[in-house]
C-alpha cells in the first residue's frame, strides 16, 4: 500500500473549510467542474500511478 | 486537378482455360496492404498471385498519413522516392479549444531526419505507385476483376474459387493472405466475425481542393465556433487537396449528412467559399478485431484483421506493420528454413499490436466524443486546464499518433543499453558514414556488432560498425560496445554487451522458432 491513509495533512480543519469556501456560490454544474479540475491537478501532483489506483479503489469503497 | 480514376488492366487468367499449377501464395486484395505484401514477398524471392475484385483504384483519399516506419518499408520496397516526391511531410500538430489554440507539438525531434515523422499522400496515389511497381515485378501476378467466391482449406493448402468477367475458375495455393479490407470477402466466406466495439458517434470526412496557404500541419479543434459542440480536423494532402473531418454527433443521419447541400455549408464554415468538393464519406468509430489472425493456411492482415477509428495513423500503417512482420516468416516457412509454428508468432505479435491500437483508439474516441455526464465533464475540464497548465496538455487526446508496438519478449537483454532499442522494439534508424543503418540490414537477419566483433560460425551476416555519437545515443547508451541481433523486419530480437557464442546462437534459433 503506497497510499497514505494515516493523518498526513496539517491544519486539516482549515483545508476542509477552504474546500467548502471554494464551492460557495457555485451552481451544481460549476461545483462539479471545479471538483473535476481539482482531481486532475492533484493527480498530476501525486504523480504515482499505483497510489492513484489505490486512491480510486478506496474512494469506490473497495 | 481531380484524380483520374483510370481502369486497371484485365486479361483472362490462365485458370480459365486449364488448371493452373499450384501457387505458393495467393494475396486477396490489391490495396496498400495486399500490394505491399506481394512486393515484400517478391523481395524475398517468393512469387504470388494477387486477386482484386475492383476495376479501378478506390475512390476517395481514404488513408493519407504514412508514418516514418511505413516510409522505411516503402524504401525497402523501392518506392519511397516516388512517394516522397508527391507527399506532404509534416511534424507539427495544433490543438484548439473553441477558437483559441491551446497548444502545439512538434515531432521533428523524434526521427533521424531521413524521413519525416509523417508524410501525407492520398491512398489512390500510393496505390498507383504500388500497382506500377507490382506490374513491373516478375514474381507478382496481379489480376484485377478477379473476385474471390469460395475458400476451402485442408492442413496442406487452400482451394479458391474465383469469378472473372470471362467466367469462374479455380486456384490452389499453399497460403492465402487475406488483405481484402474492412469488408473482407475472405472473412465473410469463412464465417468469421470481428469482436469489439462500435461507437454511435458519426463523423463526416471530406476531401476538398483549394488554393490555400495553410501550412503542412495537423489542425484539430475541440468545440470551435464554426462547428459548435463538436470536433473538427484539417490536414493537407498532395495536389492542393485537404482532408476535413467533422464530428456530427450520435443522432446524425448518415445518408442525409452526405448530401452536398448539407456538406458544403459545413465546410464553408471551416475554410470559406472557394473550394471544390472531391469526396465525402460518413463513418462511425469502430475498435474491433478477429480473435485470431492465423486460421490454418489463411492469414489475415490489415483492415481484414482489425479495424480502428481513423484518427491517429493506425489503420493503413498498422496493416503495413502486419506485412513486414509476416513477410520474412512466411518466406522462411515456404523455403523450409523454419517450421510452420513461426507463423504463430505473427498471430501473437500482431494481436498484441492490434490490442494496443484498439485500446489507444478507444481512449481517443472517448476524449473526442465523450458520453454525456461525467465523461464529458472530465474531458471539458482537461481542455480548460490545458489552456494554462502544461500537464493537462499531455492529457488532451485528439488521437495518439501511432508508434510501432514493442513486442513482448523474454529474449536476452542488457539493462545498460538504451530502452528505445530493447528486444521487441523497432530498430532505430541512425546515420552511419554517408548512408543509413537500416539500409545495410537485411533482407535476412543481421548481427549488428558495435565496437566489437561478432562470434564466428553463426551463419548470419554481420554488420560491424564503430559507434559515432548518433549511433551511440540510440544503441549503446553508457555501454562501450554491444552486439544486436536484428530480425529481417528490422525489429531487435536480442542484444548483449558481452556476447557468449552459445547465447547468440540460442537467440538466433529462438528467432527462427518464433519464441516469445
Amino acid at each position: 500500500m503506497k497510499l497514505i491513509t494515516d493523518p498526513n495533512l496539517p491544519d486539516h480543519d482549515g483545508f476542509f473549510a477552504e474546500l467548502l469556501a471554494a464551492h460557495r456560490g457555485l451552481s451544481d454544474a460549476e461545483s462539479q467542474a471545479l471538483n473535476a479540475r481539482l482531481i486532475l491537478i492533484l493527480a498530476n501532483h501525486v504523480g504515482d500511478r499505483e497510489t492513484l489506483t489505490e486512491a480510486l479503489d478506496l474512494a469506490r469503497g473497495r | 486537378m481531380p484524380y483520374d480514376y483510370k481502369p486497371l488492366p484485365y486479361s483472362a487468367p490462365p485458370g480459365l482455360s486449364g488448371p493452373e499449377p499450384r501457387h505458393r501464395v495467393v494475396v486477396v486484395g490489391a490495396g496498400p496492404v495486399g500490394l505491399a505484401m506481394a512486393l515484400d514477398l517478391a523481395r524475398l524471392g517468393i512469387a504470388s498471385v494477387v486477386l482484386e475484385d475492383k476495376s479501378s483504384v478506390m475512390v476517395g483519399s481514404r488513408a493519407i498519413v504514412w508514418s516514418e516506419r511505413s516510409l522505411q518499408l516503402f524504401a525497402r520496397l523501392g518506392i519511397v522516392d516516388q512517394v516522397m516526391a508527391r507527399a506532404v511531410p509534416w511534424s507539427i500538430g495544433r490543438i484548439s479549444h473553441g477558437d483559441d489554440e491551446i497548444f502545439s507539438f512538434d515531432m521533428a525531434g523524434t526521427t533521424t531526419g531521413r524521413f519525416p515523422p509523417f508524410a501525407n499522400l492520398q491512398q489512390y496515389h500510393i496505390e498507383d505507385i504500388l500497382i506500377a511497381r507490382a506490374l513491373a515485378e516478375p514474381l507478382i501476378d496481379l489480376r484485377f476483376r478477379n473476385r474471390l467466391t469460395g475458400v476451402d482449406q485442408d492442413g496442406t493448402g487452400v482451394e479458391l474459387s474465383v469469378k472473372t468477367p470471362d467466367g469462374p475458375y479455380k486456384l490452389s495455393a499453399d497460403y492465402l493472405l487475406a488483405c481484402d479490407g474492412a469488408r473482407s470477402l475472405t472473412r465473410a466466406l469463412m464465417d468469421l466475425d470481428f469482436e469489439g466495439e462500435f461507437y454511435e458517434e458519426r463523423f463526416l470526412v471530406a476531401d476538398i481542393e483549394m488554393e490555400a496557404d495553410f501550412p503542412a500541419e495537423r489542425w484539430f479543434w475541440f468545440d470551435p465556433s464554426f462547428h459548435s459542440g463538436q470536433s473538427a480536423m484539417l490536414m493537407p494532402q498532395a495536389d492542393n487537396v485537404y482532408r476535413i473531418d467533422l464530428q456530427l454527433g450520435r443522432l446524425a443521419n448518415a445518408g442525409e449528412e452526405a448530401r452536398p447541400e448539407r456538406v458544403i455549408p459545413r465546410i464553408q464554415a471551416v475554410v470559406g467559399p472557394d473550394f471544390d468538393l472531391e469526396w465525402v464519406s460518413i463513418y462511425t468509430f469502430q475498435s474491433r478485431r478477429l480473435a485470431e489472425f492465423v486460421h490454418g493456411r489463411v492469414i489475415f492482415l490489415g483492415d481484414a484483421a482489425h479495424l480502428v477509428p481513423p484518427f491517429s495513423a493506425r489503420g493503413a500503417n498498422g496493416g503495413l506493420r502486419d506485412v513486414e512482420n509476416l513477410g520474412w516468416k512466411l518466406a522462411a516457412v515456404l523455403e523450409g528454413r523454419a517450421d510452420e509454428r513461426l507463423l504463430d508468432s505473427y498471430n501473437r505479435e500482431r494481436v498484441q499490436a492490434a490490442d494496443e491500437n484498439l485500446r489507444d483508439s478507444a481512449r481517443a474516441a472517448s476524449f473526442i466524443s465523450p458520453a454525456p455526464g461525467v465523461e464529458r465533464l472530465f474531458r471539458d475540464q482537461v481542455l480548460t486546464l490545458a489552456r494554462e497548465t502544461a500537464f493537462a496538455r499531455e492529457w488532451v487526446n485528439a488521437g495518439r499518433l501511432a508508434v510501432p508496438c514493442i513486442y513482448a519478449t523474454g529474449a536476452p537483454d542488457d539493462p545498460r543499453l538504451p530502452d528505445e532499442a530493447r528486444p521487441g522494439a523497432a530498430a532505430p534508424e541512425a546515420r552511419i558514414g554517408n548512408g543509413w543503418l537500416l539500409d545495410q540490414i537485411g533482407p535476412g537477419p543481421t548481427l549488428l556488432a558495435i565496437n566489437c566483433t561478432a562470434p564466428d560460425g553463426l551463419q548470419i551476416p554481420t554488420l560491424s560498425v564503430r559507434a559515432d555519437p548518433a549511433l551511440r545515443a540510440r544503441y549503446l547508451g553508457d555501454a562501450e560496445r554491444a552486439l544486436y541481433l536484428i530480425r529481417p523486419d528490422l525489429v531487435v530480437a536480442a542484444r548483449w554487451v558481452t556476447a557468449e557464442p552459445r547465447a547468440v546462437s540460442a537467440a538466433i534459433r529462438a528467432m527462427w522458432e518464433g519464441r516469445e
